[in-house]
């Protein structure tokens, strides 16, 4: 009975109800099944945003088409950064890293590059945005590189969108190297988002913690400290400046070692013609710049027959270079200085003569404009090693520097060539009454000298220009290399090299580039006049020539 | 036997000069003589062989459309071989011996300024194609480069709107150029509300190639929290060894943008340009310009030089400019006196290679669009930015203590290079 008059109370309120609940499930349904159009939609409208004239525009469709979870939003926003993406007529188009077009609304291949297409514009605001969205994207990559990139460009754009992506990141993070990055990402966010004084202030120890640039970048600019805030920021920035101060010595140091490296490169060569033979050669700067050309063809010529080797350019390089510049060598020994032995103005005037020669040669040959030598990749880029940013082509020819001093140094000890070089170079009439046949070592011992100048040329074309007048930038610091360091003496040369280097390098952050060279020069100047023989004199009755 | 000899030497004298006069005579009645005074040889022949060449080319056609006033054009190409003193005496060579009628030539500010008074004294024509300093007007130069009002203001104010840049590094060689135009750039920078902490200005020798410590020293500048920029008028040589050390220490365009006004496309053909996208460079010309009249240009020059890779650049559009407006003049004066074709040439106008029209002002300057563009991959550039408007050359700096006074204005009656508007009198220079 009870049970009844329930039920009937209960009829009249079924139908709606059940159509409610109908109603919902519908609903629901409709919802579930529009959700991908609407993101469909959501993508196909931050796609035609890009056909915009407007930065602003394309600025905004960048984080439409992150936020939409289209499937190849990673490639697409790749493809605009490299300026791949393209607008063709309504659809936008984009051509992927192996060179296949593709729509990229629907992301399906097409035959081809499509007709007027127009790359979309993008500028440096539009290729940082980029790299925020990529960022965002590419923070649960399966490539633990890419991941830290990504934290690396979240902890650079401190976009407060990916606060919830950084967060679900570092929960599943294992990676050691990426977890401290995403660490510090999270602290950038923080400082400068709302969150409160405790999480902020830990943050900044997050900051402090990585004492570099970077860190006192995001540590100055945060907004609206709170006092105690402030003080923290402070005694965080006293402590990376003052770490700072002590890399940057140690930095000025390092880089000018590695500016005497490259001096001494340019001047050890010097330093067996005008230094053991007494030969002034104007022309060595030119044996250097041959040297750089050398490489060029050689680059040129793997270019155009095989891409593949061009890591080993250097190394294929090194023994033409030395080969072509040591020819070239002892046949303007032979042709011309040869003559000149014991006419040391003569000499000046003609070798000065012929680096002019050699200069417009060049010039006609390969035309007056700088040619290109690329770095292979083990040359390029830069490592960081407490506070210092070491760039690997100056380590490595920091390296080079110092094997090939190595092995001249081997070569005038420990070779015959080197012993007769050393005897025809101390008495000339003696060694020729002993056998040895002075002319040809001669003719040798400058081809070495011109050899190792196209060696050094090799290297150089790594950090300088490759042109005509590459030569003539190097020949004043060669002679002042070997004066200094004492003419005759290799490890004078390498002295004077690093002297010079270190000297240059710690003036320069206080006098400025212009100054300190002068300065140098002018104490390089005194010291002639005080050691007219340099830093190491040869000793012994050689010298009384 | 001594009276033979004395005949046949009589006669070979006079043999010689009627030789002489004669092709002299048919030279001078034949052809007007246009010279070209850029530097074939030594430091400044990497850039300035370009502008012969394009010469060469502009009169070879201008000789195929008929010449000028009915006579052929003759080039006379001079060497003064990056040497400034030598500049001076192949000028005079070219006026006095040549007879020519205008000169195009020169590229660094100091062999202009050697040969300024050399055109003065013998009262000829020298059209100068490069961006410069300012602060000069001389009745016989038409510069048809950017004055610095052209190029580096324009560039500055698309960094500060666009990029939000409030921290600047003003980079250069030692010489002329680049310490006036900073000067110029400190104190519009000033003017606009930047702090003199946030302003950093170093300067390098010629072919500075060891970059390390500046680069450092930069990176540093700009890790104070605000946005940094770079603004170099480095010179030529020393600008890959710059762009090098940026690329390797990690300094990408997005963190730390450098714009140049010295780095133009011939600059960048010696460069592996992948690690410079996105760097900056403002001029009035890129080859990239999209009009129909640069596409012509380029496949004229691409054929005239036989090497379809050849680039084009800002000071050869100014040369053209500068040439097609000389040749207007010299029509509408109907003679090439030197006097008469200068006052002609004030409001010729002429099409540029980026779709409108320059006008040579009374002051020597012409009028021209500014373009910012951004490096690419293939070394050309990307222009993100067009003035809507002609900007007009401005020689005497606005914002220079003792220049701002001064204007310039060639027309007759005031026809005075540096007229002071405060005192109201010619020759009111400020230094």
């Amino acid at each position: 009975m009870m049970r009844s008059l329930f039920l009937r109370c209960l009829r009249p309120l079924a139908a709606p109800v059940l159509a409610a609940v109908m109603a919902a499930a519908f609903v629901l349904a409709g919802l579930m099944a529009a959700a991908p159009a609407a993101r469909a939609d959501a993508a196909g409208d931050a796609l035609a945003l890009f056909a915009s004239k407007s930065y602003d525009d394309i600025e905004k469709g960048i984080a439409d088409l992150a936020a939409s979870g289209h499937p190849q939003a990673i490639d697409i926003l790749s493809a605009l950064g490299d300026r791949r993406l393209h607008v063709a007529g309504d659809a936008i188009v984009f051509e992927d890293a192996a060179g296949t077009w593709h729509d990229a609304l629907t992301g399906a291949a097409l035959d081809g590059e499509p007709a007027g297409a127009k790359a979309v514009r993008a500028n440096n605001r539009i290729r940082r945005a980029v790299d925020a969205a990529l960022g965002q994207l590419t923070l649960m990559s399966a490539d633990a590189g890419k991941r830290y990139d990504a934290a690396l460009s979240v902890f650079k754009s401190r976009d407060q969108a990916s606060l919830p992506l950084v967060r679900s990141a570092l929960e599943t993070e294992q990676d050691g190297k990426v977890k401290r990055a995403l660490q510090q990402a999270l602290a950038a966010l923080t400082l400068y988002g709302d969150a409160d004084e405790t999480a902020k202030l830990e943050a900044i120890d997050v900051i402090a913690d990585m004492g570099n640039q970077d860190a006192l970048a995001t540590l100055v600019g945060v907004p609206e400290p709170t006092p105690a805030m402030a003080e923290a920021i402070s005694s965080a920035q006293d402590a990376i400046e003052s770490s700072l101060a002590i890399w940057s010595g140690v930095q000025s140091v390092y880089y000018g070692i590695s500016l005497g490296s490259v001096l001494l490169l340019a001047a050890i060569g010097l330093a067996i013609t005008f230094g053991v033979m007494g030969v002034i050669n104007m022309a060595h700067g030119e044996m250097v710049m041959i040297g750089a050309y050398t490489t060029f063809m050689v680059q040129e010529v793997i270019r155009n027959s095989a891409p593949f080797l061009f890591d080993y350019s250097l190394a294929i390089a090194l023994p033409l270079a030395f080969l072509v510049a040591g020819a070239v060598g002892v046949a303007i020994e032979r042709g011309i200085i040869r003559f000149l032995y014991g006419r040391p103005l003569e000499t000046l005037l003609a070798t000065f003569g012929l680096s002019l020669v050699l200069q417009q040669a060049v010039r006609t040959i390969f035309g007056p404009t700088n040619r290109e030598v690329g770095n292979p990749s083990w040359m390029s880029g830069a490592f960081d090693l407490g506070g210092l940013t070491l760039t690997y082509n100056r380590m490595w020819i920091i390296v080079f520097a110092f094997v090939v001093l190595a092995i001249l140094m081997v070569v005038l000890r420990r070779t015959a060539f080197g012993l007769q070089m050393r005897a025809v170079t101390q008495n000339r009439r003696m060694a020729g009454s002993m056998g040895i046949r002075t002319n040809w070592v001669d003719s040798l011992t400058f081809g070495l000298g011109s050899g190792v100048a196209g060696i050094a040329g090799v290297a150089l074309s790594q950090i300088d220009n490759v042109s005509p007048n590459l030569g003539q930038g190097y020949i004043i610091d060669s002679f002042m290399v070997v004066v200094f360091g004492g003419v005759g003496n290799l490890w004078g040369t390498l002295v004077g090299a690093l002297t010079l280097g270190i000297t240059n390098k710690l003036l320069e952050p206080v006098a400025g580039a212009v100054l300190g060279k002068i300065i140098v020069l002018v104490a390089l100047v005194l010291f002639i006049q005080r050691k007219p023989r340099g830093l190491f004199p040869q000793k012994g009755r050689a010298v009384e020539r | 036997m001594s009276t033979r000899f004395t005949k046949w030497l009589a006669g070979a004298v006079l043999g010689a000069t009627a030789m002489v006069g004669a092709t002299a005579g048919a030279k001078a009645e034949d052809t007007i003589k246009v010279g070209v005074l850029h530097s074939l040889s030594g430091t400044m022949a990497i850039s300035e062989t370009t502008l012969k060449d394009v010469m060469l080319m502009l009169i070879e056609e201008q000789n195929k459309k008929g010449g000028v006033l009915g006579m052929k054009l003759e080039p006379v190409v001079v060497d003064p071989a990056s040497d400034w003193p030598l500049f001076a005496e192949k000028a005079r060579e070219l006026i006095s011996v040549n007879k020519v009628s205008a000169v195009f030539g020169c590229w660094t500010s100091v062999s202009r300024k050697s040969v300024l008074p050399v055109f003065e004294e013998l009262d000829s024509i020298l059209f100068y194609p490069v961006q410069y300093e300012g602060e000069e007007s001389s009745r016989n130069i038409f510069y048809t480069g950017a004055a610095p009002n052209q190029q580096a203001i324009p560039a500055v104010d698309y960094l500060m709107e666009e990029e939000g840049v409030e921290r600047w590094v003003l980079a250069g060689t030692d010489y002329v150029y680049p310490r006036t135009t900073n000067k110029i750039l400190e104190a519009y920078l000033k003017a606009k509300g930047v702090a003199a902490d946030d302003i950093m200005i170093n300067y390098t020798p010629f072919g500075h190639s060891d970059w390390q410590t500046i680069v450092a020293d930069i990176k540093k500048f700009g890790s104070a929290g605000k946005k940094t920029a770079v603004v170099s008028t480095i010179n030529g040589d020393a600008n890959v060894p710059f762009y090098k050390e940026l690329a390797n220490q990690g300094i990408a365009a997005t963190d730390i943008p450098v714009v140049a006004f010295s780095v133009g496309e011939e600059e960048l053909a010696g460069l592996d340009t992948s690690n410079l996208v996105g760097h900056l460079a403002a001029w009035n010309y890129f080859m990239s310009v999209d009009t129909p009249e640069n596409a012509e240009f380029i496949e004229k020059w691409q054929a005239f030089t036989e090497n379809p890779k050849r680039v084009s650049n800002d000071p050869m559009e100014a040369h053209v400019i500068g040439f097609n407006m000389w040749v207007k003049a010299v029509e509408k004066a109907g003679t090439t006196d030197p006097d008469a074709v200068i006052d002609a040439l004030i409001g010729v106008s002429v099409p540029n290679l980026s779709g409108g029209y320059s006008t040579m002002m009374p002051n020597h300057h012409i009028t021209k669009p500014v373009l910012i563009g951004e490096i690419e991959a293939d070394g050309q550039f990307n222009i993100v930015s067009q003035t809507s408007g002609l900007i007009m050359g401005d020689e005497w700096s606005d914002y220079l203590e003792g220049s701002k006074d001064l204007i310039s204005d060639w027309r007759a009656p005031l026809s005075c290079g540096n007229f002071n508007v405060a005192t109201g009198k010619c020759g009111g220079s400020g230094e």
